[in-house]
Parts: structure tokens; sequence; C-alpha cells
């Protein structure tokens, strides 16, 4: 997994609330074997209409937004477990989501692919969103070793939170398979107990 | 100190040892595997050169890609044949039994698990699909989980897991008169909201539940994952123990007196804390049907469609959501719910596949004729199921009504296959989701029980199935 460091980046506002799994990525595109490529399709059906051109009122094609960062409506990421929703997400070149809460799963599988759930305050949620209005391009910074976000240009910052052992696997692009692989002779002890 | 919850009790098991500040290391009794989910994770065993951990806790079956029809010729899409049969070679190359296109056990993984008696009370189980929750109606720790997660479990039996929150949800009291299992638990969805599960485990409590056959609580289980919590799960009794006994995996002679034994000691004690409890009751509930684009957006079928106001929404974000959701269904603030047009019917998927489903479809179609401007799909969850609709004569009454019944998978519910409804078409789907999209680009979905499917079938609108029983 690519180690995490700090981000300084635009934002692209996806206020919507309760986004499903099923919109970030459509099940007929779950049909590959590989973990490549679902960046294209990321959003497909709110990005492009059925002819696919591109619809500039939606966020992700709208011109003014950039990013490696996205800002989502409560409860972002319900429904579905695939992780081809975490995949699409970091393949298109987001690194953050940033949202006041995230359904379990999809939050399981973005830390599992190095890409960062941060959850803040609904307050502050709302005052990134009105930064990005105030200003398409307002930088926010995310620094995960001190565990804060926040607005540059206004100095507003909020610390977050994150389990430690998921902090250390981000940041030194730990994967779980191997630590649990290490412990491989306990596993077995417990199955034989 | 205060007693244990059931999910505490199952939890508290299968602990093999907890990180300090972090997860614990989780063992999973049984993974169910499907070809949608599962074919990273064989890479990724793979690119680390090394095999299944316990192959033979592992049940593969494809369901979610493959067609409905003509199952016995190749799958015409590319993509999806070749899914389907990366499926059977990596099961082949890792030593894993597969219940594929031509077993007579395949069908959809939560439907097979429990009707072959692999899914048993006090066990833990995982799938790379949300819908795993299901398996909790036996008194089991059931979730889905993402595909680095499938490999996890493929790799060491285990998962890294953060203990979740308990919740109970208890309904008392009987059901009223067209109520069924999905009625209850969309009532329930539609009171706690599409996120209020959201970092809980639920125990579903009190005699409206446990009044439901083995069938209703697996449909109530199956969409707990639809107000945001990993799972759900039923204490197991003598339903459950008269459920499973004598199935395939099931113990057999002493083993089975040794666990039966061991299940009646899975509930919650009197005094076990609780970090949420919600109370309903059960004559508050009438048949159920959503009206907007998450299964939290249902009402009363009687019922008018509500405004964002009515349903407590206060702040611009969560008004604006619930417009965008009113707009891509077409529906009005103040419509009647009855009566409104519907060009599909689904009864299928994991929620509302089982046999007892069909019987009921069976009872409100019999003796009457499906309306000419309805498609209808019906889509058994297995192999099984199929066989006994067609040996219980149920078969015949649906051709009698103008029904025809398809082959077993996913179908519908998300449309991977070529079973999709049209853009802009309105379906009345016993599936789980109702999202944007879910079952076909543009498509509109209503989610309700089998009943309610088959009355809206025969009237040609959205009908109450009160009033056919």
């Amino acid at each position: 997994m690519e180690k995490f460091t700090t981000i300084t980046s635009p934002a692209v506002p996806l206020s919507t609330e309760n986004v499903d799994t099923d919109q970030i990525i459509p099940a007929r595109f779950l049909k590959a074997t590989t973990r490549d490529g679902f960046g294209e399709n990321l959003f497909r059906d709110w990005r492009f209409d059925k002819d696919d051109n591109p619809q500039t009122s939606f966020p992700l094609e709208d011109p003014r937004f950039s990013g490696e960062i996205l800002v989502a409506g409560k409860n972002f990421g319900c429904g579905s477990s695939r992780e081809h929703a975490a995949w699409a997400i970091h393949d298109y070149g987001f690194k953050v989501v940033i949202c006041s809460f995230f359904a379990d799963i999809f939050q399981n599988n973005a830390l599992n692919n190095g890409l960062l759930p941060l959850r803040c305050s609904a307050e502050f949620l709302a005052k990134v969103f009105a930064a990005i209005e105030l200003d398409n391009q307002t930088k926010i910074k995310v620094d995960l070793a001190n565990q804060f976000v926040e607005i540059v240009a206004t100095g507003e910052k909020e610390s977050f939170e994150i389990n430690a052992y998921r902090k250390e696997c981000l940041i030194n692009g730990f994967d779980n398979i191997d630590y649990l692989l290490s412990i491989q002779s306990e596993i077995e002890a417990f199955e034989k107990a | 100190m205060a007693g244990l919850t059931l999910f505490d009790k199952i939890y508290n098991k299968h602990v093999v040892t907890s990180i300090p500040d972090g997860p614990d290391v989780f063992y999973i009794d049984v993974q169910y595997i499907h070809e949608v989910t599962s074919p990273q994770a064989f890479d990724g065993l793979r690119k680390r050169g090394i095999q299944v951990f316990r192959p033979k806790q592992i049940c593969a079956t494809a369901d979610h890609n493959v067609p409905t029809e003509n199952q016995h010729l190749p799958i015409k899409n590319d993509l999806s044949r070749h899914q389907v049969n990366t499926l059977v070679k990596n099961c082949d190359e890792f030593g894993l039994e597969l219940f594929g296109l031509e077993h007579p056990y395949q069908g959809i993984v939560h439907v097979v698990g429990p009707e072959l008696g692999v899914t048993k009370p006090g066990m833990t189980m995982v799938c790379g699909d949300s819908h795993t929750s299901t398996h909790g109606a036996f008194g089991a720790i059931a979730f889905g989980v993402g595909t680095s997660e499938v490999e996890q479990v493929m790799a060491t039996q285990c998962l890294l897991q953060s203990r979740p929150k308990r919740m109970r949800v208890t309904v008392d009291g009987d059901l009223q008169k067209g109520v069924r299992a999905k009625d209850l638990v969309l009532y329930v969805i539609s009171k706690i909201s599409a996120g209020g599960g959201t970092g809980y485990f639920i125990e579903f409590a009190g005699s409206a539940f446990t009044g439901l056959s083995m069938e209703g609580r697996m449909t109530v289980c199956n969409m707990s994952i639809e107000m945001g919590a990993r799972g759900g799960l039923i204490a197991p009794d003598q339903t459950t123990f008269d459920y499973v006994e004598g199935r395939e995996y099931a113990p057999k002679g002493a083993e089975w007196d040794k666990a039966v034994a061991e299940w009646k000691e899975l509930y919650s004690d009197s005094d076990a804390d609780f970090d949420k409890e919600f109370v309903f009751n059960a004559a508050d509930i009438e048949p159920m049907i959503t009206y907007g684009t998450n299964p939290g957006m249902g009402v009363g079928i009687t019922q008018k469609v509500p405004s964002a106001n009515d349903i407590g929404a206060n702040s611009e974000k969560e008004i604006e959501s619930f417009d965008k959701a009113l707009d891509y269904m077409a529906f009005n603030v103040g419509e009647s719910m009855m009566g409104k047009p519907v060009d599909y019917v689904f009864v299928g998927s994991c929620t509302n596949a089982r046999i007892e489903d069909f019987r009921e479809v069976a009872e409100i179609v019999k003796g009457r004729k499906k309306a000419d401007n309805i498609t209808a799909w019906l889509v058994p969850g297995s192999k099984q199921v199929e066989k006994q609709i067609f040996e219980e004569g149920l078969a015949e009454v649906f051709a009698e009504a103008g029904f025809k019944i398809r082959q077993p998978g996913c179908s519908a519910c998300l449309a991977m296959n070529d079973d999709k409804v049209p853009s802009g078409a309105y379906c009345v789907s016993t599936s789980n989701r109702n999202f944007e999209g879910r079952q076909g680009p543009g498509a509109r979905t209503m989610l309700a029980s089998p009943i309610t499917a088959a009355a809206t079938a025969i009237a040609g609108v959205i009908a109450n199935p009160a009033d056919l029983l």
C-alpha cells in the first residue's frame, strides 16, 4: 500500500447525503477481475448522461473544482460492500474523503487502500463546504501524523480521530495481511483450544 | 457487572488476540464467496505465493452475474462469462468447493448457505457482500466485508475488527393483516433512517420477530445493512433448531444434541447493556412501500408521499437530498402511493426469494391474472427453491396467472446481468435497495413485500395485499 503523507489541496464538494456505493461505481462496472481502471467510471451516472455527455452541474465535471480531497455529505458510502467504490475514488486521484459520518464497510475498504476517510464534525463539514463555495480553489490541509484538518485560508482547524493501528498502517503503507500472517501460529493455537 | 448481550457472547469466543490501541484479531468460522468480489482476493494470494488457509471453511457460489434464462448455455456477455469462469478456475486452483452454474445447489449465496445448513447459530461468517447480515437470523455474527478483507480471511481465517456498539430493536405484538417480515423491517428502517444503525450491530427482539419463520427472520436481518448496521441478529430458539435439523451440513446424532445444548445459551442476559434501544408496536405497522431512493424512505401503503418536513429533514443539505430523491422518482409530495402506475414487478433477491416467499405470492395470484401492463420477473433464490416451486405445484399456479419462473441468481436486484429495468420505468421490487439506477440506469424502484408485489402485478398499479387476502 502507498504511504500516506500530509496533503494540502483544493477540494471537490459533493454535498448530497446518503451517497451509496451504487452511485460511486454502478454494478455494471463490477465485472472486472483486477483492481485497476475503476476511476474512469467513478460516479458514472452522475458525471455523464445517457449519451456520455459530461454533466457540468455535477461537481466532478465542473471545471471550477479540482484536487485530491473529496468533501461529502453525511452517510457517505452506504449500501453495497463493493471495495470497487474505494478503488474507483482512489484511482480517480482522491487521497482523502472528508465527511461527518461514513458507512462502516466503506470506511474499512478506504483504509485498506490508502484512502483516508476523515470524519469531522457536522459544523466543520459545513465550514468546509462554505469555504469552497466562497473560493472554489481554497486549500484544505490534512495532517494525518498530527491528526488535524485545516482550512488554510482562514486557519480554522479541527482535530480528528483515527485508530492508532490504522494510522500506523496508513503512514507506513503497512498491510493487514502481513501482520495476520505473522501471527499464524497464534491463530492455529486458537483453533485447537 | 452487567450481563452479556447475545452479540458479545459470540464475539468474545472468536477473539484470537487484541492489538493494543487497535482492532481485535477476529476468527471467522465460515466465509462465503461469489464471483464479483473474490477475483482480486485470489490474485492477492497468488502475488504473495500463499494458499487458502482453511479451504473447508469457504463456501462458493456464482450468483451476481449469472443469467436467469438458458443457464445451460455459455453466458453471452464476455465480461460476465469471464468473471464466472474465473471463479471456477480459482476454486479449482485453491481447492474450494463451488456450487457453480451447473450444480444442483447453485443460487444466491445468502439463500444457499442457510438451506444447506452451512449457517448455524453461534457462528461468525463474512462474505464480500453487504447482505451477509442475512445469516444473523440464526443467532450468528455475520457481516459484509470488502475484497481486501476477503483476502485476509482466505489467507488467515481472521479479520481485523473493532468491536461495534450494540443496539436492540424490540417490536412486540401481532402483525396486522397483509403485513410480513419485509414490512416490519421497512418500517423499522423508516423510523431509524438509512444511516441510523451505522456503527452498531442490532439485535432484533420481541414477539413480532420471534413469531416469524426462519425465512422471515432472514428477510429482517438481511436488511440490517439498509439502516447502516454491519449486521443484525435474532436469538436462536426452537424455530431455528427445527429449521437447521436434518440439513446437509447440520450436525447429526450426538453432535446435534451437543450443538443444540450450546445454542440454547445464546441469548442476551436480562441485565445486558445496549448502547441504544428502540421499541415499536407491531399494531402500528401496515404493508410498507418506498417512495424515494434509499430504503429509509418508506411509508405505509395507504399513505401519501411525505414532505421533507414530514420526515423531520431540517438542514438545507437534507432537504436538497430529499428533493433530489423525489425528482428522480418523479413523485410529488401529497400523492397517494396506492394506484400509482407500475411497469415491472420483481420477486427475487437474497431478501425475498425463498420458498415461503413464492408460496405467499402463489396464494395471492391463484385464480387471478397478471395485468397486461406489468412485466413480471419471478426469480428463485436457488436451484433448490426452484425445484420446490415445481414440486409443490406453484409453477402451474404462476403459469395460469400469466407468470413465468426464471432461473436462480441475484438478477434485477442489482442488474449486473440482462435483467434490467429500463430508464424511467417503475418497478415494485422485493429486493433491498431502491438506490438510483440500482435496477438499471434510470430505473425507479419501490421496495415492498412479495405479497405487495403480487397484488401490484395483478392490479397493474400499486395495490394493498390486505385487500386480496
